[in-house]
């Protein structure tokens, strides 16, 4: 008698466990939400003038590589505002990833880090964060002399040490910390 | 039971008639299985406390019998014993049926002494409570290391999967309760879901042989089991609690066990455990803290012609993962690997922050077994698990505390298994179970799926023959057949399909086109044979050989077929393969074994042939806006393993002991000609052990020596940092070098009372507070693994 009341209620149990995992629902497509897929330098000249370097890579982790883009001429011996955005252009519209850099901004830091520098061109930080430390957004861009294939790598960093040697100042070497983002831009100088 | 006792009533009444006593009872005793016969039994009758013995053909006689009830105590060496009642009103024959398989009665009787192995031909050792207490505060997989020719694969020292013979994850199959652990076992970072201290004996099994588990078991088998049932009115409990230095852990386990004489069992065990961060001889393994909750409940009743049993088990795990581990891009691996220490080194702590992961198994089983008479036993069984996975990463703004990774692994099994023991000398089992296993990728985490949304069905049937030729031989026969199905819905980047070539081999399987994403509906089958022969040469009282050969297939699992994204810890972009097909191991044994007093050696050999083997090596570079990322991509290969374990033990007179446990395994890729990646390298533990009936004291020292891999396939790739604008060299391949590590244990038993006991035990793992990182653990590039940590353990045994 048990063993008839023990099949019954196995069989049973898994008859009621079949019926409800025959969900044959579709699986919800993932926008991936943090990826960055836009890296945007902006810089504005005193007269207005608007240089944009930018590295766009549209399927994240897929295989195409970014692809870098240049609008405008940066122009010598110019001063220039620089202000980085990163995006997340998978989404509609696109979700600006800067804000949430900035409302971290003691746990993020931008570097830039010339690695062919034939004009000389320079970068300072015009931002800080909450402890007075620079986060990289803002920053000033001196364009130096007429050139050409000047490289500047700019590398997004999550929980840096920003008080590392030489780190408040722009020198990634003792930053460490996990990279967000880390895009190569090659410019010329006229 | 109840007729004995109304035949007592009835008896003791029966006495005061003076009636007429020439009635003649014959008896006779047949073995309950076979009907064989049962020889030189004893038969005490109650009544007039007199003594009969059975004859060659079982039989007895009885003579001068008064009317009334008839009370007769049958025993004999090999068999349980027996008390019936007739009523006797006349001269009368009967049969009594006797339950006469020892190692059958284990299951029922008292004598837990016996080891009873899972298997008679394949390489098998066990490991009993008295050998997994000293783990109770580590994890299932440091235990298994006890067997020679079992290492581990770490992340970290908290996640441990154990490795038997250069294999892990899908090769092995793992068994808990006779419940086969669906745990997401596919990743290197995803450790069993066992409790060591929910487990009473573990069986280690090398290879494929145990085809009553599953034919896909390359590796090996591990099965766990708890308790045995013991038929008679007890109540005890063991309740352990411990304290080391190394994390500032502490453990705490209950275990209380209730038996009746009847068969009722219930039993229910709880642990505890938390640790902070580790420390390394030099400095802080900032958050590798980890916390860990057990609850296991088992009751039912064990007869030996039938019983049942529900069981349930729960165990969380919240481990982290040491902060240093968590890199961006190639560019920071390359730094923590040229960077002696670990780049974040904080205070300790016991939180618990991101990376980490929480993972919460639960398995709950219904068992049901008959004997029936001259036939054999047939169990039923219904087991359904549910692994929840969730894991942290280092996140910024809303996201910060949502999982990046969320899967829920369902799993329902129903199984049966007839065992035939009515033909004398054979041993017939047959066995048939389906599976039904629903994954679900949860999308609220906002990262594309790792492992994709699946339904797998499985389906097996085998056959298992055990038979002993004569007193010396023994051989064994096992036939399986699986088949299994994966049915997965899964959205891929549109330039990863074609860059896959799917577009052309797969676009019948493509759902909806979403633009950058295609949503597509792979489905495969497999169908596996798998099949087994041995033989067990007993040669005489002190020496035995072992022979066994096993194939067995390998369908590749979700991880292998699906990878498709990057993969943080390891900063590489991982990729699965549709077009993966089984694995097939070829694997033959021999086994040698000494046993006498003084001394103990088992010598395995062993030599797997793995066609289509499956791997994951590097085989390129692609950028992406986090910069640049090797490529690892799974591949198949023809591959072979071979080694031997030694296992000796020499007792070198009252009071001291030595044993040596050594392991050599070799692993080649025979197509391409080069070594296998992970592959333990020589180990070689010798201990020495000093014991002492006073308070039965014991110490001993242990040197754990394991030498550095020189064997390993060259996966170093160069590649181009563009900060410095310099091309570099990544190291991932070359292991670390050798190291030796010496252990104390001691330990003392105090008797408290009659019966209640206290065991202490203190142990120093890392003695010397050596420096060392381990070829098999993947946290080696970033940080040193543990320096000394001192344990006191007690334990109260009531």
């Amino acid at each position: 008698m048990k063993t008839i009341k023990f099949l019954f209620i196995t069989v049973l149990s898994l008859s009621a466990l079949t019926s409800c995992s025959s969900d044959d629902d579709t699986p919800q497509a993932v926008n991936e939400e943090e990826i960055i897929t836009t890296v945007r330098l902006e810089l504005t000249a005193a007269s207005g003038d608007v240089v944009v370097l930018q590295s766009q890579d549209l399927d994240g982790d897929g295989p195409d590589a970014p692809v870098f883009s240049t609008e405008g001429t940066i122009l010598a011996d110019t001063e220039y505002t620089g202000d980085i955005q990163f995006l997340n252009e998978l989404e509609n519209p696109a979700e600006d990833i800067t804000e949430e850099v900035l409302e971290e901004g003691v746990d993020h830091q931008v570097f830039y880090t010339f690695t062919t520098n034939n004009a000389n061109s320079s970068v300072t930080y015009t931002d800080i964060d909450v402890d007075g430390n620079p986060i990289g957004l803002s920053t000033t861009f001196n364009s130096g002399a007429t050139s050409t294939g000047n490289i500047v790598v700019v590398t997004l960093r999550h929980e840096p040490t920003k008080s590392a040697d030489g780190v408040s100042t722009g020198d990634i070497t003792n930053a460490g910390g996990a990279t967000d983002a880390n895009v190569t831009f090659t410019y010329d100088v006229n | 039971m109840k007729q004995i006792i109304i035949g007592l009533v009835i008896a003791i009444s029966s006495f005061s008639y003076g009636q007429d006593c020439s009635y003649i009872f014959l008896g006779e005793l047949k073995d309950f299985h076979d009907g064989t016969p049962i020889e030189s039994a004893t038969i005490y009758q109650k009544e007039s406390g007199k003594y009969a013995f059975s004859d060659l053909d079982g039989k007895f006689k009885i003579e001068n019998l008064c009317p009334g009830t008839l009370t007769l105590t049958i025993s004999h060496a090999n068999c349980e014993t027996k008390t019936v009642s007739f009523e006797i009103n006349g001269d009368s024959f009967k049969t009594i049926l006797m339950e006469h398989h020892i190692e059958e009665l284990n299951e029922v009787s008292v004598t837990a002494h016996v080891d009873k192995k899972e298997t008679k031909t394949a390489q098998e050792t066990i490991l009993k409570e008295q050998t997994l207490k000293k783990y109770s505060a580590l994890s299932i997989g440091d235990a298994l290391k006890e067997v020679a020719g079992v290492s581990s694969i770490n992340t970290g020292s908290a996640i441990v999967k154990p490795m038997i013979n250069g294999m892990h994850s899908s090769r092995l199959i793992m068994l808990n309760n006779n419940v086969r652990l669906q745990d997401q076992d596919w990743g290197i970072e995803h450790a069993p879901n066992m409790d060591v201290n929910a487990v009473s004996q573990i069986s280690v099994i090398k290879g494929a042989g145990a085809l009553a588990y599953g034919g896909d078991a390359i590796g090996g088998v591990v099965v766990a089991n708890p308790e045995r049932v013991f038929l008679k009115d007890t109540l005890f409990g063991t309740t352990t609690l411990s304290g080391q230095t190394n994390g500032r852990g502490y453990a705490f386990n209950t275990k209380l066990n209730k038996y009746t004489k009847k068969g009722w069992f219930a039993s229910v065990q709880g642990s505890l455990k938390q640790n902070g961060d580790f420390e390394a001889p030099d400095y802080v393994l900032t958050n590798t803290g980890s916390n860990s909750k057990g609850l296991t409940f088992r009751a039912g009743k064990q007869t030996f012609e039938s019983g049942f049993e529900v069981f349930y088990s729960y165990l969380n795990n919240e481990i982290g993962i040491l902060k240093a581990s968590h890199i961006g891009n190639i560019e920071d691996l390359v730094s923590a690997i040229n960077s002696p220490e670990p780049l974040v080194i904080e205070d300790f702590s016991y939180d618990i922050n991101a990376p980490k992961q929480e993972v919460t198994h639960q398995l709950a089983k219904a068992m049901y077994y008959k004997r029936f008479k001259n036939f054999g036993k047939v169990n039923l069984q219904y087991d359904y698990q549910n692994n929840q996975r969730y894991e942290y990463d280092i996140r910024v703004g809303d996201d910060r505390d949502t999982p990046a990774l969320d899967l829920k692994l369902q799993t329902h099994t129903i199984s049966s298994d007839i065992v035939l023991d009515a033909i004398k000398g054979y041993k017939l089992k047959f066995g048939i179970m389906g599976r039904y296993q629903d994954n679900f990728a949860n999308p609220d985490t906002g990262i594309r799926r790792l492992i994709p949304d699946y339904d797998k069905y499985d389906f097996g049937i085998y056959t298992t023959a055990e038979h002993n030729l004569n007193a010396k031989m023994t051989l064994d026969f096992g036939l399986r057949y699986d088949y299994n199905r994966i049915d997965a819905k899964k959205y891929y980047i549109t330039s990863r399909w074609e860059e896959r070539g799917y577009d052309e081999d797969f676009s019948n399987s493509i759902l909806e086109d979403l633009g950058t994403q295609l949503l597509v509906n792979p489905v495969f089958d497999y169908h596996n044979f798998s099949a087994s022969a041995g033989f067990n040469y007993q040669l005489n009282e002190h020496n035995s050989f072992i022979g066994n050969y096993s194939l067995s297939s390998r369908p590749p699992n979700p991880s292998e077929l699906f990878s498709d994204g990057l993969h943080h810890s390891a900063a590489r972009i991982e990729l699965g393969d549709l077009n993966l097909t089984k694995e097939t191991s070829n694997r033959v044994s021999a086994s040698y074994n000494h046993n006498s007093e003084q001394f103990n050696l088992t010598a395995e050999a062993f030599y797997n042939h793995i066609n289509d083997y499956m791997y994951i090596e590097p085989t390129g570079i692609e950028q992406t806006i986090r910069g640049a990322f090797p490529v690892w991509e799974y591949l198949q290969t023809d591959a072979e393993l071979y080694g031997i374990d030694l296992s000796a033990n020499y007792n070198i007179n009252e009071h001291f002991n030595f044993s040596n446990k050594s392991s050599y395994t070799v692993g080649n890729d025979i197509e391409n000609d080069r070594p296998l990646i992970n592959i333990p390298a020589f180990n070689t533990r010798s201990s020495i052990t000093y014991t002492n009936d006073w308070k039965q004291f014991s110490a001993s020292l242990t040197s754990d020596w394991t030498f550095e891999q020189t064997k390993y396939p060259d996966n170093n790739f160069e590649t181009y940092i563009a900060s410095t604008n310099e091309t570099v060299l990544v190291d991932v391949s070359t292991p670390p070098s050798a190291y030796q590590l010496l252990n104390l244990y001691a330990e003392v038993t105090l008797e408290t009372s009659d019966k209640t006991n206290l065991n202490i035990a203190l142990s120093v793992n890392n003695l010397l507070d050596t420096n060392y990182r381990a070829y098999l653990n993947r946290l080696r590039y970033f940080a040193d693994d543990l320096g000394r940590n001192i344990m006191l353990q007690l334990q109260f045994n009531y």
